[in-house]
């Protein structure tokens, strides 16, 4: 009987494949052989095949057939059988297999076993994958072993633990008395395992957290010892004596002094000495300054001791070293807030940074730049945002230009560099500006009633050079329907007044209207802002015109507003000009974020700019909405959708379900939808049941529906609020059942939809 | 069909490492050490995501990245790629020694190490790891105790049987 090959005899084998289809079938061929022996209940060759699985499984093949089989392998008196055992437990048996609780007797026996190096792979499976049911059957083991005098054991026993307080956080207590002399060992590995098996307890428990309060003063002395003591060759990392364990100190001393005045003061030297004492030449003292810096901030420390932390990051901000520099940006975006003119010192520097060939340093540098943007600063900050603006990569445009605009409304000095910045914003980046920044930029202009003639013009002039960016031709668009009048009778103040008749201005807007490169969107804006200068310009019967012919457009929507600006014209025609009269100034609603229109006149305030995701405002569309709504209540008018367009997720047999969408507040990654659904038959459909499901990265949340009737003859609408989060900003895609009856009869559907805009999940 | 379905595939725990892969510059996986509870369906796209992110780094770029919830730390050696995920407030510059820690563990054990040994001792490269690390934690700050306690497992596998406590000294 010829034994199986060996281990690295397959590996080598597998590896002369010259194609995918060669090693796959080497491969189905070992495992035939490897399936058969495994039935015939081969002790000897057991551990070989396993180990071979193991190899294939990394390649990607299926190794279920294995699982038991490590099982055997670990209740074997072999220790090169619980190796592979255990490996294979670890790699094919996780939680989620139905065989994984049949390990437990077998670990429960080798964590007694004579052998150390057995205990050993029991408490390391133990401890990386055992799952609730385990921990909890296994946990007086770990605890037993937790008090040994063995510090191989020890050590293990503690990292153990800590699992099994993740896995079932009731048992915590039941590591307590053990954890008593913990610190007195002088063995590191039972020293670093230790101090994380209490930090663990600390941020679980409040309580723990006070009774390890008293071990301030040990920990002090232990990290002390490490700084001050000599070479040990057994722990120097490039001079530094266990930086493993000088790290996960710091860390706990942040733990046990945050929020307490005591414990802070207490460390307060050591953090000072550790601070100023550490070597920075590699890596390795960086790591412990970076982790000194993250207590400082964290503790309730001296300001003097904050002040070297913030200067340390500064320091780190010149290093040579990219990664250093990159802590460096994440832990000032950190402390910025509330630190904020120690880390203004650093500007400087950090502008810099934006000029980094690294995406994530360019990133910080300009979340962080935008944090330290305030009223006297503004001018020269945003000089330099402006031009990272222009060259930075796409994937910052968005975020770059939305912070921009926000930076603009809190600080700007002057109505007219607020404009200009947003011509800027506008010109250079126009097509990345997120869609709800258009009516945020409508509502500014509105306001800034003296700059109205200066706005209008600079706006025309970009329109002549280029149309292809949607949100500047679409505020373009809005500003000439509303101040057409002021552009054609040349009342700019601010520059010199261009000469442009009425008809330039409505072929203009009339080559929007018929130009590939405008979306249905901005056909919307054209189509109304002709209409509006149909009460500012004399050119009636030329707008008339332009009318009458997009009644007949394909675009549904266009089509709709055309008919009615047609029914304006012809039965309407007393209203039209009190209905078309400028826009009056826009309340802005209170968001939930710290944006609110302010006055500045240069105060040094911290900026509260969100540094993550600048918040999106309340759209005005709303406010806008709202005001005409109920003026001309009766008519459908003034389409001015300004967001996200709404869609038909469904229409079939009379039932339409329609989506209209908004961006939550104050978390942008939620979209609210809600969905529309009337009837257009003769019957009432009962019992109206709306229900949806997402993908996995998804979540979504149903709110409680206005009806379940949704009465016959489109008489009235069913209404329901989806939220959906979507923190990966993927596509959104949606399946929904639908469940009434009709007629007596019971109806249900499913359908998926996929058709959603773009600015609902982007 | 769910009416709510679930959420993404990182518990929320506060958690040091989730998981290292060690992929060569062709993407081929030669370790992984899972520390989170995850479908073998899910661990294969993480994976794959993973690997084409980490491979389309540019040499300049700076060893970390974020990547869905997570923070990346990653480092070449030679051909092989080393990438740990790590959770928000983990300290990347310290991971970046841990890994250094586990490159030093694998040389000092098979001499000058290579991708090769890797490959064909793909196992005894797991041993070492989990003398080193247990739940994502390091266990062992010495050098020299790692290696020894490998050492003596190595010997225990030419005992034929170990119910015998001849091997219970303290390291």
């Amino acid at each position: 009987l010829v034994p199986p090959p060996r281990l690295r005899e397959l590996i080598r084998t597998i590896r002369t494949a010259r194609t995918q289809a060669e090693e796959r079938e080497m491969i189905q061929k070992e495992c035939a052989a490897i399936r058969s022996s495994f039935r015939e209940e081969d002790n000897t060759y057991r551990c070989r095949n396993v180990a071979k699985l193991l190899y294939m499984h990394m390649l990607g093949y299926p190794a279920h057939f294995g699982q038991l089989e490590c099982l055997k392998l670990i209740a074997s008196q072999k220790f090169t059988d619980k190796r592979i055992g255990y490996l294979g437990a670890m790699l094919l048996l996780d939680e989620r297999q139905d065989v994984h609780l049949l390990m437990t007797n077998c670990i429960k026996n080798d964590l007694n076993h004579s052998t150390q190096y057995v205990q050993g792979l029991a408490l390391c499976t133990l401890g990386c994958m055992g799952s609730s049911e385990m921990c909890r059957d296994l946990a007086g083991e770990v605890e037993k072993l937790l008090k040994t005098s063995n510090s191989y054991l020890r050590k293990k026993a503690a990292l153990c633990a800590v699992h099994v307080i993740r896995k079932v956080p009731e048992l915590m207590e039941m590591f307590l008395p053990a954890t008593k002399n913990l610190l007195s060992e002088k063995n590191h590995g039972v020293l670093h395992t230790s101090v994380v098996l209490l930090t663990e307890m600390c941020e679980r428990s409040p309580d723990m957290l006070s009774h390890f309060r008293k071990l301030v003063p040990q920990l002090v002395r232990i990290l002390k010892n490490l700084i001050m003591s000599g070479y040990s060759p057994e722990h120097d990392v490039s001079g530094i004596s266990d930086p493993f364990l000088q790290v996960r100190i710091l860390r706990l001393l942040r733990i046990l002094g945050r929020s307490d005045d005591d414990s802070s003061e207490a460390m307060n030297d050591i953090l000072a000495q550790v601070a100023t004492n550490t070597e920075t030449s590699k890596n390795v003292g960086n790591a412990i300054l970076y982790e000194t810096v993250l207590t400082i901030m964290d503790i309730k420390s001296e300001s003097g001791l904050r002040v070297l932390a913030i200067n340390i990051l500064g320091r780190f901000l010149l290093n040579n070293d990219k990664n250093i520099r990159y802590v460096a940006l994440t832990s000032l975006l950190k402390t910025v807030q509330t630190d904020h003119n120690a880390v203004q010192r650093h500007r400087s520097t950090i502008v810099d940074c934006l000029k980094d060939l690294d995406v994530s340093i360019k990133r910080r540098a300009m979340e962080l730049s935008f944090a330290l943007v305030n009223g006297n600063n503004i001018r020269g900050m945003m000089k330099e945002l402006l031009y990272f603006l222009d060259s930075c990569d796409p994937e910052f445009k968005a975020d770059c230009a939305s912070g921009v605009f926000l930076a603009a409304e809190k600080y700007a000095p002057s109505k007219r560099w607020h404009i200009d910045t947003i011509m800027r914003v506008l010109t250079t980046a126009g097509s990345y500006v997120r869609d709800d920044s258009v009516p945020n930029l409508i509502q500014l202009i509105t306001n800034s009633v003296e700059m109205h003639a200066y706005t209008v013009q600079r706006l025309y002039k970009a329109l002549l050079d280029d149309i292809s960016q949607q949100p500047l031709v679409q505020v373009s668009s809005w500003c000439i329907g509303e101040y057409g009048d002021l552009l054609v009778s040349g009342q700019c103040e601010e520059e010199e007044p261009i000469q442009v008749t009425e008809d330039e201005v409505l072929d203009v807007l009339e080559g929007l209207l018929v130009s590939n490169l405008s979306t249905p969107v901005t056909r919307g804006y054209a189509l109304t802002a002709i209409m509006k200068l149909s009460t500012r310009f004399s050119s009636v019967n030329r707008i008339k015109k332009v009318v009458s012919i997009y009644g007949s457009s394909i675009d549904v929507e266009l089509q709709q507003r055309a008919v009615e600006y047609n029914a304006l014209f012809k039965k309407y025609d007393h209203m039209r000009p009190a209905l078309l009269e400028r826009m009056p100034i826009m309340e802005k609603t209170a968001t939930n974020g710290p944006t609110e229109i302010v006055q500045t006149n240069g105060e040094t305030e911290p900026s509260v700019l969100d540094t993550k995701h600048p918040p999106p405002v309340t759209q005005p569309a709303n406010q806008v909405r709202g005001v005409i709504i109920s003026k001309y209540a009766g008519l459908h008018l003034c389409n001015l959708y300004i967001g996200i367009p709404p869609m038909t997720a469904y229409n079939k047999n009379g039932l339409k379900i329609e989506f209209t969408f908004e961006r939550a507040n104050p978390n942008p990654n939620i979209a609210v939808i809600t969905i529309h659904a009337s009837n257009s038959t003769e019957a009432d459909m009962t019992d109206f049941v709306f229900q949806a499901a997402v993908p996995k990265t998804f979540q979504l949340q149903l709110l409680s529906p206005s009806s379940n009737v949704v009465p016959a003859l489109n008489q009235g609408t069913v209404t329901q609020v989806i939220r959906v989060l979507n923190p990966q900003k993927q596509q959104l895609r949606m399946r929904i059942k639908l469940t009434y009856t009709h007629k007596g009869s019971p109806v249900q559907d499913l359908a998926e939809v996929n058709n959603f805009p773009p600015q609902s999940w982007q | 069909m769910p009416l709510i379905t679930s959420i993404c595939a990182f518990p929320l725990t506060t958690h040091c490492m989730q998981f290292m892969l060690l992929f060569s510059r062709q993407g081929k996986l030669r370790l992984q050490k899972w520390y989170v509870p995850l479908s073998d369906k899910e661990k294969k796209k993480i994976t794959r995501e993973l690997v084409q992110t980490v491979l389309a780094r540019k040499p300049k770029m700076c060893s970390f990245l974020e990547w869905r919830d997570l923070k990346i730390v990653y480092k070449r050696y030679a051909s092989l790629y080393f990438c740990c995920a790590i959770e928000d407030q983990d300290n990347e510059l310290i991971t970046l020694e841990i890994i250094h820690r586990y490159v030093e563990l694998l040389d000092k054990y098979f001499g000058s190490v290579c991708e090769l040994d890797i490959i064909f001792n793909f196992e005894k490269a797991y041993f070492i790891l989990d003398e080193f690390l247990l739940g994502g934690e390091a266990q062992e700050t010495s050098k020299k105790n790692v290696l020894k306690a490998i050492e003596q497992a190595d010997l225990l596998q030419e005992v034929r049987h170990i119910t015998e406590s001849a091997w219970s000294d303290s390291v």
